[in-house]
């Protein structure tokens, strides 16, 4: 194709026609949910966030009319744990992590030029997942079944069958089930913004949203783990009796709270640093000029990123840990203000430095930097081990964290959604109605919760459900209730407004003057996501790039056509965004739907004790993902196509090139994270007890070690099986994979034989074995799964040596595999040995 | 010297060498926090100037204050015009390592936050 080949109408339309056909939504009534395109699926997977966020709004608004007045009776203490319960948590796991996922899915493509994600189906699954776990989750409280442990559910009153219901295994289970589709959110935005950049996109001209986003998907991939590994053990002991936070059988409360706050404190850094991320893309355009200080806009978001795991003993201060292990933890809750003012102060400077037009979009962004400084400033208080002694438990905590979670998550999103309505509908919002809405909001914010710090140090504890007339803090109480009434009405105000958008005309492209990429979206959009993918030479091309608007849309770019009737995009280079290769996507299908019912069944079986139904669904599920496999990493019908200007690029990747590859390592390090939270607890109990073991027997030194040895086998022969594969050796290749799922299964039998003698409901020694054994034999079964897969692929010619992704992949698992297995052998079988 | 500096220019820098800093600052938090924890648990005390967390500090700060030396001859590569910030190779090159000048600040700051209570706590309550 030569440069004016574009030139000619004709071929433009035809490509036009040719890319329409490929990215046609499916249709019907079913099949239209089978969708797995990145714009449909970010406004579903948006508007069902907006909707729990709706719901979770209303239990808080009971919750405050039942505080409005001393020793009122409107809720039973019953019913008002159970709201705030589930008001906290489906704010955050329904709502606040969801919404960025959720967001990014919709504006990632559009910012990096791409036509979608790597993987579409996974956003499809993730949000089934989404919507499943959250209609569970929220649904509880029709049944008077829902969790009433605080959000953070606190062993021992929750793990005690006698003193919390249903509920607490409504929250374990149906929130693990969200973990899942937050950790493949996580996995689908890094490979998006590492691989997935149009060509010239170098790191320095990444937009800063990308880097946000980049930054908090690592960052679930370290928090949400830890937290899966406590709520294992959480409802090991529920369902099975085994005793990890039982103290009278050697177990402690305290490791959920370290573990549940490992997650929970970059939670909040999680969910606030994509809301910021806003900014630092909506500023600029109401600056109109470049953002100031880029770099420093990346050290704040990696040095937050950073700092964030090194705050959760803050939340344990009033445990009785040693003083010098708090104040540790002090510093570095002290120090992480330092890159979070940076980047504020950055926003400033640009706003200070350009021309600014003061839209609605702006004036929710500076509303909220106010709030979330009032909030930031109490957080640096609390962070003051001695201050939070005082604090601690009562509503001045109930004040800081709103003022956080309003200032930085919930009125930036509002600003967001300001911005963002024409990218996505083509239409704007009213200006009128968003003006009023932010102050009748920005007014009800403070008036709720500035009262809160007062009636908190008056003594006002969290949590409770009412309180006497005569601790004199009515009038503070009657303050934030009106207050959250017309916080309330400013969101109606809103929600009115998004309802009246069908009834107004379309806005003109790029409405706001934007000079990054996704500004490049037509009011009436395509499916296909851009017409040509764009060569980059600027942070902002829109502005900086001559011609470069008319050029994306007559297809001069790359990629104008779809010949082979593909979905396709273009995979590059990390660090310097050089083109590596042409990736055929996931098209509509039913698969992403049918695993997350299936996983979803397993989950909610279980809660209700149906084990043996729970493991049909767990087998279904297997089938579904190996189902769904099947058709990935496919042999191209050519080795390579051209995407225009002369370069031609390869259809198949293999290795550490491959997003595939990058998929499972980043999975991968999430499950080593988990491993590492269980690996923490048996360590955790070393130190708490003089005599670990209790005089309970261990599991030995021999069996451990022959299991152990039979993992190692695995993997060695794993490794070899590549290398000859690669050479040309299927055939023996083949033989060394039948070797390596038979020692991967015999080390599932030996590492059984580890456990005999051990009850794990007698004593936290021998449930901790019991555990780090059960983690690595259920690795060693997916290990033997996954060899046997790829001997499948092999014997089916779905994998050659030239073409070996398979074979690549599965060896990323084996080395995380060989990691678990060393670990947790020499843990179980020579630590105790030691004699420490 | 000057040497050693011009030689620093020409090493790679990728997304790992960025977190080169912060990953180090990890580190020395984590040991003070385990080694606080497991001695206050096990013995019931600690040594007031452990020559172990000494020396892990000095070398946690050794580590930050090398990578920031190295950031910064990198972010003065020559070649390109002010702002730095196009599309060029020596700009994505300075940028990187400016970012990571920027860490290294940062990470020398939290490190010697976290080794302050040791100077000014003594025991284990």
């Amino acid at each position: 194709m030569s440069l004016h080949a574009q030139d000619d109408p004709q071929l433009r339309l035809e490509q036009e026609e040719r890319l329409r056909a490929v990215w046609k939504p499916p249709s019907g009534w079913f099949f239209r949910w089978t969708d797995v395109n990145n714009n449909r699926i970010g406004v579903w997977y948006t508007l069902t966030a907006f909707g729990f966020m709706l719901f979770a709004g209303v239990l808080a608004l009971i919750m405050r009319t039942q505080l409005a007045v001393p020793d009122n009776d409107l809720v039973s203490a019953n019913t008002f744990n159970q709201l705030f319960t589930l008001h906290g948590s489906m704010m955050m796991f329904l709502f606040a992590v969801p919404m960025f996922e959720a967001v990014s899915i919709i504006l990632l493509p559009q910012l990096l030029g791409a036509r979608d994600l790597p993987f579409p189906r996974l956003s499809a699954f993730g949000y089934w997942s989404f919507l499943i776990g959250g209609v569970f989750v929220s649904g509880s409280i029709f049944f008077n079944a829902a969790p009433d442990g605080g959000w953070f559910m606190y062993p021992p009153l929750t793990t005690r069958t006698d003193l919390s219901g249903l509920g607490a295994d409504i929250w374990m289970l149906g929130l693990s089930f969200i973990e899942v589709s937050s950790v493949a959110a996580a996995v689908e935005l890094i490979v998006g913004v590492l691989k997935c950049r149009p060509p010239g996109m170098r790191l320095n001209l990444m937009p800063l949203y990308a880097w946000y986003i980049l930054v908090v998907a690592v960052m679930i991939l370290f928090a949400f783990p830890p937290l899966i590994a406590g709520d294992l053990l959480f409802e090991m002991e529920r369902l099975l009796g085994w005793p990890f936070f039982d103290a009278a059988k050697g177990g402690d409360p305290l490791l959920w709270q370290h573990l549940f706050w490992i997650f929970g404190h970059p939670e909040v850094y999680i969910v606030f640093l994509p809301s910021i991320a806003l900014f630092a893309m909506l500023i600029p355009t109401f600056a109109q000029r470049h953002l100031l200080g880029y770099p420093w806009i990346v050290l704040a978001a990696v040095g937050t990123a950073f700092l964030s795991f090194g705050l959760w003993v803050h939340h344990m201060f009033a445990t009785g840990l040693p003083k010098i292990s708090l104040a540790f933890f002090s510093a570095a809750s002290e120090a992480v203000a330092i890159p979070t003012g940076v980047q504020i102060f950055a926003f400033i400077a640009t706003l200070w430095a350009g021309k600014v037009k003061w839209s609605v979009p702006l004036l929710y962004a500076s509303g909220s930097l106010a709030i979330f400084v009032i909030g930031g400033l109490t957080g640096v208080m609390v962070a003051i081990a001695p201050f939070d002694w005082q604090a601690h438990d009562t509503y001045f905590i109930v004040a800081h964290l709103h003022y956080v979670l309003i200032g930085g998550t919930l009125l930036p999103l509002f600003g967001g959604l300001y911005y963002y309505w024409p990218l996505i509908t083509g239409k704007k919002l009213s200006d009128r109605l968003g003006r009023i809405a932010f102050w009748i909001m920005f007014v009800g914010v403070n008036l709720t919760f500035f009262p809160m710090h007062l009636s908190g140090l008056e003594g006002m504890p969290r949590r409770v459900f009412t309180y006497p007339a005569d601790l004199n803090i009515g009038w503070f109480n009657l303050a934030s209730t009106l207050g959250s009434y017309m916080f309330a009405t400013g969101v109606a105000v809103l929600v009115v407004d998004l309802a009246l958008s069908p009834t107004r005309k379309k806005a003109a492209r790029n409405p706001w003057n934007a000079g990054t990429l996704e500004w490049l979206a037509h009011p009436d959009d395509e499916d296909w996501g851009i017409r040509s993918v764009p060569l980059i030479e600027s942070r902002y091309p829109i502005w900086d790039q001559p011609g470069f608007v008319a050029k994306v849309d007559e297809g001069r770019f790359f990629l104008p056509d779809a010949e082979e009737g593909r979905r396709e995009t273009i995979i590059t280079s990390v660090l310097d965004a050089k083109p590596v290769s042409v990736i055929r996507l996931g098209t509509p299908s039913v698969k992403p739907m049918m695993t997350a019912v299936a996983l979803g069944a397993v989950f909610i079986l279980t809660t209700y004790h149906l084990y043996l139904l729970a493991a049909a669904s767990g087998v279904v599920t297997l089938a579904c993902v190996l189902w769904w496999l099947w058709d990935t990493a496919e042999i191209p019908e050519k080795p390579e196509k051209p995407i225009g200007h002369g370069i031609e690029l390869p259809l198949y990747l293999s290795g550490p090139a491959a997003p595939g590859w990058w998929a499972m390592f980043i999975t991968m390090m999430a499950d080593a994270t988990a491993f590492s939270g269980l690996v923490f607890g048996y360590y955790f109990y070393w130190t708490i007890h003089p005599d670990f073991g209790a005089g309970f027997d261990g599991p030995g030194t021999y069996w451990p070690m022959v299991a152990l040895a039979l993992s190692l086998i695995s993997w060695a022969v794993t490794v070899g099986a590549r290398e000859w594969h690669s050479r040309g050796g299927v055939q023996p290749a083949r033989l060394l994979l039948i070797a390596g799922a038979a020692a991967a299964i015999a080390s599932l039998f030996v590492g059984l034989r580890c456990l005999d003698g051990l009850d794990p409901k007698a004593n936290v020694y021998p449930a901790i074995v019991w555990v780090l054994v059960i983690w690595t034999i259920v690795h060693a079964a997916v290990a033997a799964i996954m060899q046997l897969y790829t001997l499948a692929r092999s014997l089916a010619r779905r994998m050659t040596p030239s073409h070996d992704a398979d074979l690549r992949n599965i060896t990323v698992y084996q080395h995380f595999f060989a990691l678990t297995a060393l670990v947790a052998y020499l843990t179980v079988g020579l630590f105790p040995e030691a004699g420490l | 010297m000057r040497r050693w500096l011009k030689r620093a220019q020409s090493l790679r820098v990728t997304l790992w060498t960025l977190i080169v800093p912060p990953t180090t600052w990890a580190a020395h938090f984590l040991f003070s926090y385990l080694w606080a924890a497991v001695s206050c648990a096990r013995l019931g005390m600690w040594a007031r100037f452990p020559t172990a967390f000494v020396i892990g500090t000095v070398l946690a700060l050794l580590v930050i204050v090398a990578a920031g030396v190295i950031a910064w001859q990198q972010a003065r590569t020559p070649g390109t015009p002010a702002p730095h910030d196009s599309g060029t190779e020596i700009d994505r090159l300075r940028f990187v390592a400016y970012a990571t000048l920027l860490l290294s600040a940062l990470s020398f700051v939290a490190v010697v936050f976290t080794a302050m209570p040791v100077i000014v706590l003594s025991d284990c309550r």
